[in-house]
């Protein structure tokens, strides 16, 4: 596998590339047409910034395409406060932020198990984490609806009393589903890891913890970057668990929730894309942010559909 | 690297006992179990509570022959991959070839093509609206047409799945960008040494040695091909034309009629072509690996 190398080093040196330059009208038009496919690509989102500040009766009269006669932020304000997009927001961290850090260890220390403890079966053990992560939802979520109305939860923990329509349900599916995925990618990453620096722990009869958790693990802290960002990108995204094993309209997590704004027989599609700006927000400042760990970890374990 | 038989102590063993059980029992029990479990509702026709009832095959003579959505999501699924296929993972190596190139002001273009990546296909969905909208949309205006572009049966399925590819671009780009990134330029200093065209060079040299990152690409295309749900529910709860079979499962579900063994028939379809893409998919990438 190409794409299994070390996140931190940037693949392949690259260096002093050989400067060939077509000639210069040809560059021009190389110019051209990258210009023209980003612009193209950014216009969509550009459309609903832009539609998210006009009032409606403005573009029902006039159309998206238009020029403005009135700003306002007005539709902000009626998604953040009457649609109480805060406490979407809310939700989604409750699930969103255990649901990572359990994911991450799991499946750390079970790659530290395939990978470095030499456990029998690790072959086939990785072979099914990884096919798990695979599979479409829905092949799935039949039963697992049906399994998550069948097991009760005390009523401290989900007020419904039964692991469908709570919040535990949700991290533990996205738990399950993203686990295989990590493990297959943070396996191929301990391999990489020169052995030599946990054998010499193994002379001094360092425990399997200690050379997992203060050997391995910090060793580990660029490929646990890139996933935690990709992970919470794909977690926070994540429409589909929520909408089969939630009922509860006050639980769900903010993508969700944005099919709340589309009313039951009138769509105000203004209000619509002020949401969905406010929705697409964290990720896209995720993404400015940790932009390099974001496309590691896109390139690193690609297997992710 | 020799296979050393290691001693472990009793606590080391509950250790990794411990870990790896809490990893296999969550995985079996919620990915492998209800798959497995899918199968054998699949020839039930349970509702959800009451008795459990074998019916053999019945649920898929039912499919295949008293509900016509299941063809027209057949039919949408198989589109699906055939447009991102070929359509939008060519476009999206195209762009990957020309953004290789060194050129200045790369970065600006390569963060315009991948921004969609990070956005829910749901989001997708609902600023798809805004675009294809009959009355006030984007594209009627600008092409002065009057097509109800998400409403009618016969096209909507086409402008969904330019939404999707707008989003699958990007994350082909950024795979092969990688991939391309990591080829050896002194096999492309060869090629032009012995007097190869770009073209050339690209076609018979770097391209067959991008043999594993085109075995991802098709992957992740075909699975995102079977799991597409997200952007047509956002859009009319995948009806009307948008009929996928993910949103059959779902709907048997969520629906008003929770028809358990028979969204299970379905799922199992979705199951069988994906596990021949997940087998083969994983024997090449095991059997490189030993």
């Amino acid at each position: 596998m190409t794409l299994t190398a070390p996140v931190g080093t940037s693949p392949g040196p690259r260096t002093a590339p050989p400067p060939r330059r077509g000639p210069r009208p040809l560059r021009w038009l190389l110019h051209a047409f990258l210009a023209l496919v980003a612009l193209g690509w950014l216009l969509p989102l550009l459309l609903a910034l832009y539609a998210s500040l006009r009032p409606y009766e403005e573009t029902a009269r006039l159309g998206y395409f238009s020029l403005p006669e009135q700003l306002t932020l007005d539709y902000y304000g009626q998604a953040w406060s009457q649609a109480e997009l805060p406490r979407y927001y809310l939700n989604t961290l409750i699930i969103v932020i255990p649901a990572l850090a359990l994911t991450l260890f799991l499946a750390s220390f079970a790659a530290f198990a395939i990978a470095r403890a030499r456990i029998p079966g690790r072959r086939t053990l990785l072979i099914v984490f990884t096919a798990g992560n695979l599979l479409p939802p829905q092949v799935l979520i039949t039963p697992l609806y049906s399994l998550y109305t069948l097991i009760p939860l005390p009523a401290w923990l989900s007020d419904s009393q039964s692991l469908y329509d709570s919040y535990l349900g949700l991290i533990l599916i996205h738990v399950a589903f993203q686990f295989g995925f990590c493990v297959f990618v943070m396996a191929n990453f301990m391999r990489t890891i020169p052995e030599e620096i946990t054998e010499a722990a193994l002379v001094d009869g360092a425990s399997v913890w200690r050379r997992y958790w203060t050997l391995t693990l910090p060793l580990c802290r660029p490929v646990l970057a890139a996933l935690a960002t990709l992970q919470f990108t794909w977690m926070y995204n994540d429409f589909l668990w929520a909408l089969v094993l939630m009922v509860s309209g006050d639980k769900l997590p903010v993508t969700s929730a944005l099919n709340n704004l589309r009313g039951q027989f009138f769509t105000d599609y203004n209000l619509l894309a002020a949401g969905s700006v406010l929705v697409a927000l964290p990720t896209l400042i995720v993404f400015q942010l940790l932009h390099k760990q974001f496309v590691a970890g896109l390139t690193l374990g690609s297997t992710k559909g | 690297m020799a296979v050393r038989t290691r001693r472990y102590s009793a606590r080391d063993v509950t250790v990794l006992v411990i870990g790896l059980g809490v990893a296999v029992i969550v995985n079996v029990g919620l990915i492998w179990g209800p798959t497995l479990a899918s199968v054998a509702l699949s020839a039930t026709d349970w509702n959800g509570f009451g008795p459990i009832e074998w019916i053999g095959g019945r649920n898929y003579a039912d499919l295949a022959g008293e509900y016509p959505p299941f063809w027209s999501a057949v039919r949408n699924n198989v589109l699906w991959l055939v447009f991102l296929g070929l359509v939008a993972t060519p476009f999206g190596l195209f762009c990957a070839v020309l953004l290789d190139r060194r050129l200045r002001g790369s970065r600006v273009y390569q963060s315009a093509l991948y921004m969609p990546v990070v956005l829910s296909l749901a989001v997708v969905g609902f600023i798809a609206q805004l675009v294809y909208s009959h009355d006030y949309g984007v594209l009627n205006a600008v092409t002065g047409l009057s097509v109800d572009w998400l409403g009618d049966r016969s096209v909507n399925i086409w402008v969904v799945m330019v939404a999707a590819a707008w989003r699958h671009v990007g994350y082909v780009m950024i795979i092969y960008l990688a991939g391309l990134k990591a080829v050896d330029p002194a096999l492309k200093e060869a090629a032009a040494i012995d007097g190869a065209n770009e073209r050339q060079t690209f076609f018979r040299v770097v391209f067959p040695t991008l043999r594993p990152v085109n075995v991802i690409v098709l992957v992740i295309t075909v699975i995102e091909a079977l799991r597409a749900f997200d952007i047509v529910y956002a859009i009319n709860k995948g009806r009307n034309g948008l009929e996928l079979l993910s949103v059959l499962v779902t709907e048997n579900i969520v629906g008003e009629a929770s028809r358990i063994g028979f969204g299970s028939a379905i799922a199992v379809i979705l199951l069988v072509i994906s596990l021949g893409f997940i087998v083969t998919y994983l024997s090449q990438l095991f059997r490189e690996e030993r």
